[in-house]
């Protein structure tokens, strides 16, 4: 089976601060991998790696065998391919839920709203903000929000979803409508990898679960697994914390 | 020249002193302080006014009349102070720091409102200054050729009321603080022509204008309110009096049209704006 | 949505009768009231009264609260601010654009803008450091002064190109600190859907930018009103210059009290407005 997106040895430093110390990591089509560890572990800088947010000190990217991990290689097509939902939600401000789902493929692929529309407002109510589309962020829910910020990313049609722990920032009780939502996209079959503090999501629905640890895959595999019979003593602390 | 001037002065001060005897009585108690005569010029002083902007020399026209005043009034060359003011401070309310003030005040009714005028010591042409370029494209001392020039004025001059009643020009005028900022704004082109009275048009053409030029002269004698100059004191100053005593001594006698003639004599042979 | 899920009592007490609580506010409030009236009576009678008995009050009536020289001139003044309104009115776009676009200059980060940066830096710290009439007397005097033919060396285009120059250097550092205070996630989330750097700028940074410094810009836009009659040094006859010409002619100061109150009437609401705008700003943000 040939990995949609593979990394090999990949390293960033911030300073002198190393964060990712060579990450190993292959994610196959329609694979959902979840990505679980204390804070600071290194999650959401190598979430951001993924789709060149933060450029690599060293290794390899590979997305559908090309290497986009190359210095000098222009991120944007990459970044139009694999999108990413922050745990801030990070929507535009100034715009309404509809203009900021709208701004990326009118100016990237050139779409007019008028055709962009439709195809927006069926997003909006498979995840039940019809009635939301004009409304402007500060008049959201955190829920709200953060179904806004990852329909913005699905209406560039990428191939990949990285989700950085968006829940974290969610009142317990909005965090349902926000998993239901990886949930439908689980079921269409996109690839998505996730960094997680919800351990029960995730093994209800990942297919390899990596734990991170300073940096580095400590260990990985299926969720039954990993969870039920962690293997390396730092696996078995951290679960017995979280759980 | 100055050893002309300083012998002209000589004379008139042995010539004045015999009258100035009784002349010191009036001013007695009634100036700034007793026994000195404080008097107020500009900042700078301008020639032909006062030479080298150095009143103390007694040289240059308001100078020589200011020295002839004080000792009419009994103040000996010694007893005479000079300070300077600029128009506002010389205006402003509370107490003033000269006796009289003399930098070529209009004598003007408003103004008599707020303060004291002596009798005139000086009767002004108005004049225009303008540049040999100006005169070249086809300005001419008429009437009808100044209405259509680009007009400016320093902005505290009555040459104003003056430029807008008898020249009333077709655009608006511009207006400068002072006698430097209307000639950058001549040789600039930004202006074509400003009023002034004729000694210092005079001396601003011949010596400061780059290429200036004098086009012509509004006599006082053509116009209704003539430009008068007084010397300007404080309301109800009791000097008033004296001041004017020495003045209209000055004029009978003829000393003061002699000193006319020594520092401004030049004013003469202008032409007349038809 | 969140107010319907509030108990009914919640939100009717309140209008039915009122609370311990708020009747003891209320009285507090009311008594404060009294307290800020008295106080200020007295201070307003103080002026009132005592002011006049100083000796010199006279004299400084009759050279600045001149109710006949008020009278006869102040027609006039108001007439010559409708210059310092145009003059206004056409600088202020010029340098809203001017100031945007050195903003933009000091923030391009391409290595082959390094001039263009290099100049924002420059053109800011420059205009920034110069008092405004010395710009004005410059460039309005200089400039023509290099034998430009009329209407090419008018005091007006110069008198507001120095304005546009020193303002602009001042709108562009209001902007860039607009710019700065965007926060890097909404650069990364522009980022992450595929935008380019200049649509970035142009869609997300900017209008957030520009929304958060309206406060700022309004007080800088309040003092150009202001600096307007700086014009005057260089041949315009505004506000300011008519005034003087008025004190000149009255021997009076009352002209420049009547044209200090046309620009209270301007810049009093306007300031206020300024502050209500910042304090509403301040008030979101928390």
């Amino acid at each position: 089976m040939t990995a949609k997106l593979s990394l090999r040895g990949v390293r960033k430093r911030f300073g002198d601060h190393e964060v990712c110390k060579g990450i190993d990591l292959d994610v196959a089509d329609g694979e959902m991998v979840c990505l679980i560890g204390a804070s600071g572990s290194g999650k959401s800088t190598l979430l951001r790696c993924m789709n060149l947010l933060e450029p690599i000190d060293d290794g390899t990217i590979w997305l559908d065998g090309t290497d986009i991990s190359e210095p000098g290689l222009d991120p944007q097509p990459v970044r139009q391919q694999i999108g990413i939902v922050f745990q801030s939600y990070n929507l535009f401000p100034h715009m309404t839920a509809a203009e900021n789902v709208m701004l990326a493929p009118r100016r990237v692929y050139g779409r007019s709203r008028d055709v962009l529309r439709p195809q927006v407002e069926r997003l909006f109510s498979r995840f039940g903000l019809g009635d939301r589309m004009d409304h402007y962020p500060d008049q959201l829910s955190g829920g709200q929000q953060q179904r806004v910020a990852i329909i913005r990313a699905l209406a560039m049609e990428p191939q990949i979803m990285l989700f950085d722990e968006i829940t974290s920032a969610l009142d317990p009780e909005l965090v349902g409508e926000v998993l239901d939502v990886l949930r439908d996209l689980r079921g269409q079959g996109m690839t998505m990898v996730l960094a997680t503090h919800e351990m029960g999501f995730a093994r209800e629905l990942a297919d390899k679960v990596c734990f991170l640890d300073a940096g580095r895959i400590l260990e990985q595999g299926p969720p039954d697994e990993l969870f039920s019979a962690p293997r390396e003593a730092r696996t078995k602390a951290f679960l017995s914390r979280v759980l | 020249m100055k050893l002309i001037v300083g012998g002209a002065l000589a004379v008139l001060f042995t010539a004045t002193s015999v009258v100035a005897q009784d002349g010191g009585a009036c001013a007695k108690g009634k100036t700034l302080t007793d026994g000195t005569l404080t008097i107020a010029t500009g900042n700078p002083a301008y020639y032909p006014w006062v030479m080298n902007d150095a009143p103390e020399s007694g040289e240059g026209f308001e100078a020589a009349v200011a020295y002839a005043i004080a000792e009419k009034m009994g103040f000996g060359q010694d007893n005479v102070t000079w300070v300077r003011t600029s128009f506002d401070e010389a205006i402003q309310p509370g107490a003033k720091n000269f006796d009289f003030n003399m930098q070529q005040y209009s004598i003007t009714p408003e103004r008599e409102e707020m303060v004291d005028f002596s009798l005139p010591y000086y009767t002004s042409a108005m004049a225009v200054l303008t540049t040999q370029n100006v005169v070249d494209a086809g300005a001419e001392a008429t009437l009808d050729s100044l209405k259509g020039l680009k007009w400016g004025a320093v902005a505290t001059t009555t040459a104003i009321p003056m430029l807008e009643d008898v020249i009333d020009p077709s655009s608006d005028p511009l207006l400068y603080n002072d006698n430097a900022d209307v000639n950058a704004a001549i040789m600039a082109g930004q202006i074509d022509a400003a009023l002034y009275d004729l000694p210092t048009a005079l001396y601003l053409s011949a010596v400061v204008v780059e290429g200036g030029a004098l086009l012509g002269q509004f006599p006082p004698e053509q116009s209704e309110s003539p430009d008068q100059f007084g010397l300007l004191m404080e309301q109800d100053n009791p000097l008033k009096e004296c001041v004017d005593a020495a003045l209209t001594e000055l004029t009978e006698s003829g000393e003061l049209a002699a000193i006319e003639a020594q520092w401004l004599a030049e004013a003469t042979g202008v032409p007349v704006i038809k | 949505m969140d107010d319907a899920s509030l108990p009914d009592g919640a939100s009717g007490r309140t209008v039915a009768a009122p609370t311990r609580r708020e009747v003891y506010e209320a009285e507090v409030r009311r008594r404060s009231n009294r307290i800020a009236l008295i106080s200020t009576a007295s201070v307003v009678l103080a002026i009132v009264f005592l002011v006049p008995l100083a000796p010199g009050w006279e004299a400084v009536q009759r050279s600045f609260f001149n109710g006949r020289v008020f009278a006869a001139t102040f027609p006039g003044l108001l007439n010559a601010f409708l210059l310092n309104v145009m003059i206004f009115a056409w600088s202020a776009p010029l340098i809203a654009v001017t100031g945007l676009a050195i903003a933009l200059c000091r923030d391009t980060r391409a290595p082959a803008l390094f001039p263009l940066r290099l100049f924002g830096i420059a053109y800011t710290d420059i205009f920034r450091g110069l008092p405004v009439v010395l710009v004005i007397y410059i460039i309005g005097f200089g400039v023509p002064g290099l034998g430009l033919p009329r209407p090419w060396n008018s005091p007006y285009i110069w008198g507001t190109l120095a304005l546009v120059l020193v303002y602009s250097a001042y709108v562009a550092e209001v902007i860039r600190s607009g710019i700065d205070s965007i926060h890097q996630s909404q650069r990364s989330a522009a980022a992450s859907l595929g935008l380019s750097e200049r649509d970035t700028m142009r869609f997300v940074v900017l209008p957030q930018a520009i929304r958060n410094v309206v406060p700022a810009n309004m007080n800088l836009f309040i003092a150009l009103q202001k600096d307007v009659a700086l014009l005057s040094f260089i041949g315009p006859v505004e506000v300011f210059r008519q005034a003087g010409v008025y004190k000149s002619l009255y021997a009076n100061f009352t002209p420049y009290v009547g044209a200090a109150l046309i620009f209270l009437v301007l810049t009093i609401p306007a300031t206020r407005y300024a502050d209500y705008l910042m304090n509403k700003q301040n008030r979101a943000r928390t």
